[in-house]
């Protein structure tokens, strides 16, 4: 065994050994320390017990690794109990990094927040992100190392790769095959160099199932070489998507990206005299993105490539005969060369991405809305090229010994390699993962992967700039990573990944400050300089245009809106996070337009069997509004076998039906009716507002004209309108403001709340009757044509109204208001009449209608949050406010006896959002950012007319519509 | 005394008709017999149709006991409620049985007030049944609990936590309404009882029931200054549990008024609740009463005049009903409203439940209209099945209330809709089985028409025909 | 229990002496009579409230009602002090941003608890009055009072009525044409 694995132990004495605890025990006299008497810290004593004692049974869960990781905010001499400390890190999505800060409460990382100084965070963080905390104590996770399916040992491992190794050793390495995702961490690229260097015909093999492989090939077509592209959104007056998705989270930058955007259009809400952005966007599966545009040309996924070719057209040579819509979106886009942005999706074929690139460079945005710089990962590739010439090696027989660092090619290959089959034809099979998955399944050997929570290991963002990912608890189940095993295979097995990444930057930075060069880098969570800089391309070569038309049913492939790629399905939370376009939870569907599932006769509930290049699945329709005609979406990350106990069985694999040629989208698909009546989880029912206004929009010349559109006459309830004298709320005045013209809708808010809040999982059948528990919830409404509606996202947390309806209600006092004027709910004063609930006019408390917090799974309970009470069953809850982060800021500012400062206190919710669309704050203070937004004129309360005074108001969308568009 | 017991029941049982409250030829004696003998006649000596009925509620009070433990064990969650329908069959039934609970203490307090000579003969059965409802309504606030173990909490009392009940809660006036009435109608009903109790006492043929009824019966020994102090505290309960009778279902009604929520949110509530528990209450009387006479051949003692008083109580009630349903949905359009407004839309065809709108305005105004015909009063069937329809008519409406309000109120994203388990229906009927027992075993354990106050009945007879002689 | 008898000895103690009737309306005139005659200590026992019959016998003020009025003032009072205690005094909270005595929101409560009190006050009041539950009584010892419950009305005329003596009352009694007279054994 090596180091960092845990210890075996003889005793009790000798297995409490861990910092806390030692800490603990030493001092003399615990009883004298002021925080022992208050209950929190007791409690800590137990947990430190239980985590010393208990879960070391579970490898001792809270054994900080010994190397030296660096917390973000200034080290305490001592362990404070009951303080949290941050750590920065970082989590690769598909390979590209985003900067985080990680909340560790003794030890135990529990809330992900996103990192300010790194460029592609800004502070943010996705629904994904906040979720991986979640994987980390996943009781599902591969936990040791199996041999032929048995318990084996790590070091019987390294035995066996080094035979394999120096077998193929003697033919310099042939037959010795290596496997990735897309390789953005410098440190393992220069492992695997130096790997290959030493074995010149093993070949190393990536392949990424939702990687950039359109983006790549577009800019290898465009400018001969693979050049990364950036974009400034908030340079950006016009916008135009070709499909682009670049505010959800499938594309690199997409934090940023939001922020960038939405910073803009907030700008333009609060000054008129800032031009708001106007987002064109032209896609055939609604995304996020879409339901922000100002204008969406709804046609085929595989129509854009046309769109974008007369777009160009249109733009070099105006002519009369393009349609209308293409020529007012040329107009508006030559009216704002050098500040317009025309982005590509990466879902779209590469020559879409070379017009884009054209049309960029022919408006001048080069250089100034779009930036080129070098690729991000390292020896970029044809990925499913590489795929495919692994498995054709592995048919003929070439390949002996493959070696996979992650990924799950057995399930998420396109399936016409038919993966599966060759891959039985390898001698030795080993697989590093986090879950022994459907490849573990068919590998001789698999390796636990560490969580990168649990690893070190270094990646580069959207923008190049390399950070540190560094660990906040040793490995749970002694997990390795990449790099150790690279280190196996050049002869350094026992040499930690730690000592890997710190040399390896050692190399790049010989400096003799170099110590603290690295103890920066850590506490900052970003290696300074590394950012890559600008690059200026070559003049765009010419697309060969295809003009093959499409024809036949078209199928689209796409990442799952929750679970991505589906390396994430076993998350709960992400399955149970309703899915921004339809709210449908636990379940993938086949999306389709309501006029083809007429045509062809099919609903929503309906079994289809989707039929493609001679593949069969089948899955439930779902009919979405806003879908191109004559086109199925289908979505990847489900019909997982092996994923664990959330996510065995549970949907379709897409995967299934996806080829090489049409990696993204194909034509010519059939499907055939076979059952109906699927029953679907969703978490609203009702699409449109019912001639209600719950969310109140206009156009930016509308605001400008009639301010006072968001409180018409008859809603607004002025402040005198009372019976008796309201409460005064000296000391602070908790309120709320949502910007709808900010939020995209991502979700991002619901998993934050539900980490920071410990919220249960409900599962399937519960959130079917309608009982999931999300304490903030985002609605989405529809105005418009059934085909090609409008959009609208509207977070809903609790209102916190001065007037609580809830309050006047409940029998035994359990819901209250504090003298800041919370409505605070007492879990453990609750009897549960629900009373509240039904007199709650915007329904946001939730009820455990049965046990739902999970009080078994001790591996889960790593994952809460020690500030806030696991709620039982019979009991309502709801937004809090998250009170606990209002009262740790308010006993900081009296312990350094100040002011609290505005904006010292963060809800979940708002630290999360990439679009900065909630604010938080004192409303006793005029100038606090909340106070002031609430002074605009846009600020309206939702169902204010029942004079339930709420302290979370909403400012009105607004929109930036083409007028010329507007007109036809 | 045994002899003229027997001897003396021999009175024909024929029905006198719709103008007389009892049959000829009763005096003191025979009237005490006749209904002492419903209870002192041998064990089985019991019509068969008691055994029946008796044994059918009891399996249903099994279902409860079932139901109820997996209720316990797994958490409210068994049963359909939801967000946003976070009431659903409990609370429905709660205010079904309540309802049902008015008939008695208005039938003994305020006919007794309005001097109704004609309740006599029912009044002890429907404050039993009165009893027996309230029982039933009152396990459902506490099963409906999430954490009914500390149903306590709702009380006032010193605690060491210093904690208190919500005094502005309509919930916290629940618990003090219902237990008030629960108490009340007890000792009512036991009031009425002590002087029959003691004729059981003196009428018992073996020991045991002597000492049961003895000990029942407190030593009562029908002295005129006892029945000086008796008649006056008799009346005060009356004109005490009038206003409360009144008070209870408005303040049930004030757990829907005082809400928020469309469709629950309105002032005629008390009223025409009233209106609506009396209603109910009455046909449950009949319900239940018809069979009994039938069994236990009382039909000259509860007459054609009584089923026909009732069903004319029945139709009056009935239009008042009308009248609130009339009201509320007029309110609703004039207010204009746009939440009130839909509320109703949705009541009334929008909604999933449409359809239990118009069947309870079929059973509680459409065909309770029949009753303005004598000749559908004076028929016993008509009478049951219209009585059964407006019991299914009063559920239904307390249905429409609770739960399609509930599917759908201000934010359309969280509407949703209900489905009732098979939890919910056990529960449902366990209570129905529970009161059928209580009521089985009253009707068979204690005198089910007041014995005295029949003797009154046959005193002012007497005293009418003297003054018709001369 | 003795009773004071004009000439001790020369007759059985008794309770008293008790005359049984058919009707009511020979009872209530016997007992006029026997008021006149100047006894007291008597009482009727009927299977029914008679109208007058406790006049007639002499009985004069009824507390029930005094009682319930009081009783009912104090449980008005007490159930809104309850609630503006619990909501203002013991346990503030800011609620719906009512004020702490919201006063309105009592009243249910002061209501019932008047109603309440009264009415246990209105029963209890009457037994302890009636010296109710009383475990024996010596006109139990006469078998025709049996029949007291069903259809027979009795006037019994107490030992310790200053004017009892057995031969007189008895004779007195008779003279009433009562189905019978009877000894009441202590």
């Amino acid at each position: 065994m090596t180091k960092d694995s845990p210890q075996y132990w003889r005793s009790l004495e000798e297995l409490a050994q861990t910092e806390e605890f030692r800490a603990f025990v030493e001092d003399e006299f615990p009883n004298r320390t002021p925080d022992w008497n208050d209950p929190t810290s007791r409690r800590r004593f137990l947990t430190l017990m239980g985590a010393s004692i208990a879960l070391a049974g579970a490898s001792a869960c809270t054994v900080q690794p010994k190397e030296m990781i660096v917390p973000y905010v200034r080290q305490p001499e001592e362990f404070i109990p009951g303080r949290p400390l941050f750590y920065a890190t970082s989590v690769s999505t598909a390979g590209i990094a985003t900067g985080l800060l990680v909340e560790s409460h003794e030890g135990r990382p529990t809330k992900i927040e996103g990192n300010p100084l790194h460029p592609s965070s800004l502070g943010a963080t996705d629904a994904t992100m906040q979720a991986s905390v979640l994987t980390l104590y996943d009781p599902d996770r591969s936990q040791t190392v199996t041999r032929n399916g048995n318990i084996s040992g790590w070091g019987s491992f390294i035995t066996a790769l080094t035979e394999a190794r120096d077998a193929a050793g003697l033919k310099q390495g042939a037959g010795f095959r290596l496997l990735t995702g897309t390789v953005t961490s410098p440190t393992l690229a220069a492992q695997i160099q130096d790997f290959l260097a030493g074995f010149p015909a093993a070949k190393w093999h990536r392949y990424e199932p939702c990687g950039r492989h359109s983006v790549r090939a577009g800019a290898v077509a465009a400018f001969g070489q693979p050049f990364n592209t950036i974009y400034r959104f908030d340079r950006a007056a016009v916008i135009v998507s070709l499909d682009a998705d670049f505010l959800g989270p499938s594309m690199p930058g997409n934090l940023r990206y939001v922020r960038d955007y939405s910073d803009r259009r907030r700008a333009a809400a609060e000054n008129a005299t800032s031009p708001p952005p106007r987002l064109y966007v032209a896609e055939g599966t609604p995304s996020i993105t879409g339901g922000m545009a100002e204008h969406k040309f709804r046609m085929r996924t595989s129509e854009v490539e046309a769109f974008a070719a007369s777009l160009a057209q249109e733009l070099q040579s105006p002519s009369s005969e393009s349609s209308p819509d293409v020529r007012a979106l040329a107009q508006d886009l030559s009216a704002h060369r050098g500040a317009a942005i025309v982005v590509a999706g990466d879902h779209q074929p590469s020559n879409v991405h070379v017009i884009a690139h054209a049309i960029n460079q022919m408006l001048g945005n080069t250089g100034k809305t779009v930036v080129y710089t070098d690729p991000v990962e390292a020896g970029p590739i044809d990925e499913v090229a590489s795929l495919t010439e692994l498995v054709n090696d592995m048919r003929s027989g070439e390949v002996e010994t493959l070696l996979m660092l992650g990924g799950n090619p057995v399930y998420d290959a396109p399936a016409d390699l038919n993966f599966l089959q060759e891959l039985k034809k390898v001698k030795t099979r080993a697989h590093l993962g986090l879950y022994s998955n459907e490849t573990a399944a068919w590998c001789h050997w698999h390796i636990p992967e560490a969580h990168y929570l649990e690893a070190w290991s270094d990646a580069r963002a959207y923008d190049g700039s390399a950070s540190i990912v560094q660990p906040l608890i040793a490995p749970l189940y002694g997990g390795k990573t990449p790099h150790e095993l690279m280190n196996a295979l050049t002869n350094q097995a026992d040499r930690s990944s730690h000592d890997t990444v710190r040399d390896f930057w050692r190399t790049q930075h010989p400096a003799q400050d170099f110590d603290e060069f690295w103890q920066i880098s850590l506490h900052d969570g970003l290696i300074a300089g590394t950012t890559f800089i600008e690059k200026i391309p070559p003049a765009v070569r010419p697309a060969a245009l295809s003009v093959a038309r499409v024809t036949g049913l078209e199928i689209v492939f796409r990442p799952d809106p929750s679970v991505g790629d589906g390396s994430l399905s076993n998350n709960a939370w992400l399955q149970e996070m309703p899915k921004p376009q339809n709210k449908m939870t636990w379940d993938n569907a086949v999306w389709i337009s309501p006029t083809s599932a007429q045509k062809y006769g099919v609903t929503t509930g309906d079994v289809i069997e989707i039929a493609f290049e001679g593949r069969k699945v089948d899955g439930p329709v779902w009919i979405l509004p806003g879908h191109a005609d004559e086109s199925l979406t289908v979505h990847f990350g489900y019909g997982r076998t092996r994923a664990g106990k959330v996510a065995n069985a549970i949907g379709f694999s897409a995967y299934a039906l996806r080829t090489t040629a049409a990696i993204w989208h194909g034509s010519g698909a059939a499907f055939t009716r076979k059952s109906s009546g699927y029953p679907f989880a969703t978490t609203q029912h009702t699409q449109t507002m019912e001639e209600r206004d719950p969310f109140r929009a206009a156009t930016f010349d509308e605001y400008h004209q009639n301010p006072e559109f968001a409180n018409p006459e008859d809603k607004h309830v002025s402040p005198e309108t009372t019976l008796f004298p309201m409460w005064g709320y000296e000391a602070h005045k908790w309120g709320m403001s949502i910007d709808l013209t900010a939020c995209i809708g991502c979700q991002a808010c619901t998993i934050a709340c539900q980490s920071e809040n410990n919220i249960p999982v409900v599962g399937k059948a519960e959130v079917a009757k309608g009982r999931h528990m999300n304490w903030l919830r985002v609605d989405r409404y529809y105005e418009g044509s059934l085909d090609d509606p409008q959009v609208s996202y509207q977070p809903v947390p609790c209102m916190h109204c001065e007037n609580a309806l809830c309050e006047l209600v409940c029998p035994v006092a359990a819901t209250v208001h504090s003298a800041e004027g919370l409505n605070e709910m007492v879990y453990n004063r609750c009897v549960g009449t629900r009373y509240c609930s039904n007199n709650c006019p915007y329904k946001v408390r939730r009820f455990n209608f049965f046990l739902y917090a999970d009080w078994d799974t001790q591996s889960l309970f790593g994952a809460r949050n020690p500030d806030v009470s696991v709620r039982s069953r019979g009991v309502m809850e709801k937004c809090s406010y998250c009170v606990q982060r209002i009262n740790t800021a308010k006993i900081e500012s009296e312990k350094q006896d100040r002011p609290l400062a505005d904006g010292e206190i963060v809800t979940a919710c708002q630290q999360v959002c990439p679009a900065q669309a909630i604010v938080f704050g004192d409303l006793n203070d005029p100038n606090s950012r909340v106070s002031k937004l609430k002074r605009q004129q846009r600020n309206y309360g939702l169902l204010e007319e029942l004079n339930s005074r709420p302290r979370t108001t909403y400012l009105a969308r607004l929109r930036n519509p083409n007028p010329e568009l507007e007109k036809g | 005394m045994k002899p003229e017991d027997q001897e003396s029941t021999n009175v024909a049982t024929l029905d006198p008709g719709p103008d007389k409250i009892i049959g000829p030829g009763h005096d003191y004696g025979t009237v005490t017999d006749e209904i002492s003998g419903v209870v002192l006649r041998p064990f089985l000596k019991t019509p068969p149709q008691m055994f029946i009925g008796f044994a059918i509620a009891f399996i249903l009070v099994n279902l409860l006991m079932v139901a109820v433990t997996w209720l316990f064990v797994r958490g409210v969650g068994v049963w359909g409620i939801t967000m946003p329908v976070a009431w659903g069959f409990a609370i429905v039934n709660f205010v079904w049985w309540i309802g049902i609970g008015h008939a008695g203490t208005l039938i003994s307090a305020i006919l007794l007030l309005l001097k109704q000579d004609w309740r006599t003969s029912i009044n002890r059965f429907a404050e039993a049944m009165t009893l027996f409802a309230v029982a039933c309504a009152g396990m459902f606030p506490v099963l409906h609990l999430g954490r009914p173990w500390l149903a306590y909490w709702l009380l006032p009392y010193p605690n060491t936590m210093w904690l208190w009940p919500q005094p502005r809660s309509p919930l916290i006036w629940d618990v003090f309404a219902v237990s008030t009435y629960a108490t009340v109608s007890i000792i009512f009903w036991f009031t009425g009882l002590i002087p029959d109790l003691a004729t059981m006492r003196d009428k018992a043929g073996n020991a045991t029931t002597r000492k049961i009824f003895g000990v029942l019966a407190l030593g009562w020994r029908g002295s005129a200054k006892h029945w000086a102090r008796y008649q006056k505290a008799y009346l005060l309960l009356a004109g005490l549990s009038t206003p409360l009778v009144i008070s209870v279902h408005s303040v049930v009604s004030f757990d829907f008024a005082v809400a928020i929520l469309p469709g629950w949110h309105t002032t005629i509530f008390p009223p025409y609740f009233v209106a609506g528990a009396i209603y109910s209450g009455f046909a449950m009387v009949l319900t239940l009463a018809i069979p009994v006479r039938r069994w236990y051949h009382l039909e000259d003692l509860i007459t054609m005049r009584h089923i026909e008083c009732m069903s004319k109580v029945m139709l009056g009630t009935g239009l008042i009903v009308a009248y609130g349903y009339a009201m509320e949905a007029f309110m609703a359009w004039y207010s204009g409203g746009q939440f009130e407004r839909y509320a109703f839309v949705n009541r009334m065809w929008e909604g999933g439940y449409w359809w239990t709108y118009w069947i309870l305005i079929l059973c509680n105004i459409a065909i309770p209209q029949l009753l303005w015909s004598r000749r559908v009063r004076m028929s016993i069937p008509a009478v049951f099945v219209i009585a059964l329809i407006v019991n299914v008519g009063m559920w239904l409406e307390r249905f429409v209330i609770v739960v399609t309000s509930l599917t759908r109120d201000f934010v359309p994203s969280s509407w949703g809709t209900y489905y009732p388990t098979i939890w919910d229906w056990s529960t449902y009927l366990g209570t129905i089985g529970v009161f059928l027992c209580l009521m089985f075993l009253f009707i068979r354990g204690l005198p089910a028409i007041s014995i005295f106050e029949m003797r009154e009945v046959v005193h002012h007879n007497a005293e009418s025909e003297h003054a018709h002689r001369d | 229990m003795l009773t004071a008898t004009k000439n001790p000895g020369q007759h059985p103690r008794v309770y008293g002496l008790m005359a049984e009737f058919d009707a009511p309306e020979p009872l209530l005139e016997a007992a006029r009579r026997a008021r006149e005659e100047g006894y007291r200590n008597m009482d009727a026992y009927t299977p029914m409230p008679i109208e007058g019959l406790a006049e007639a016998i002499g009985f004069q003020t009824n507390w029930v009602q005094r009682l319930v009025f009081v009783a009912g003032v104090l449980g008005g009072t007490g159930g809104f002090m309850l609630c503006w205690w619990m909501s203002v005094v013991a346990y503030p909270h800011i609620v719906a941003g009512r004020p702490l005595n919201s006063w309105p929101a009592y009243v249910p409560t002061t209501f019932e608890s008047m109603v309440l009190v009264a009415c246990l006050t209105a029963v209890i009041g009457m037994l302890a009055l009636n010296g109710l539950p009383q475990h024996y009584h010596p006109v139990f010892n006469v078998p025709q009072f049996a029949r007291a419950s069903r259809d027979r009305f009795f006037l019994c005329i107490e030992s310790t009525d200053p004017k009892f003596s057995f031969e007189e009352t008895r004779a007195f009694l008779e003279q009433l044409q009562p189905r019978g007279v009877m000894e009441v054994e202590p």
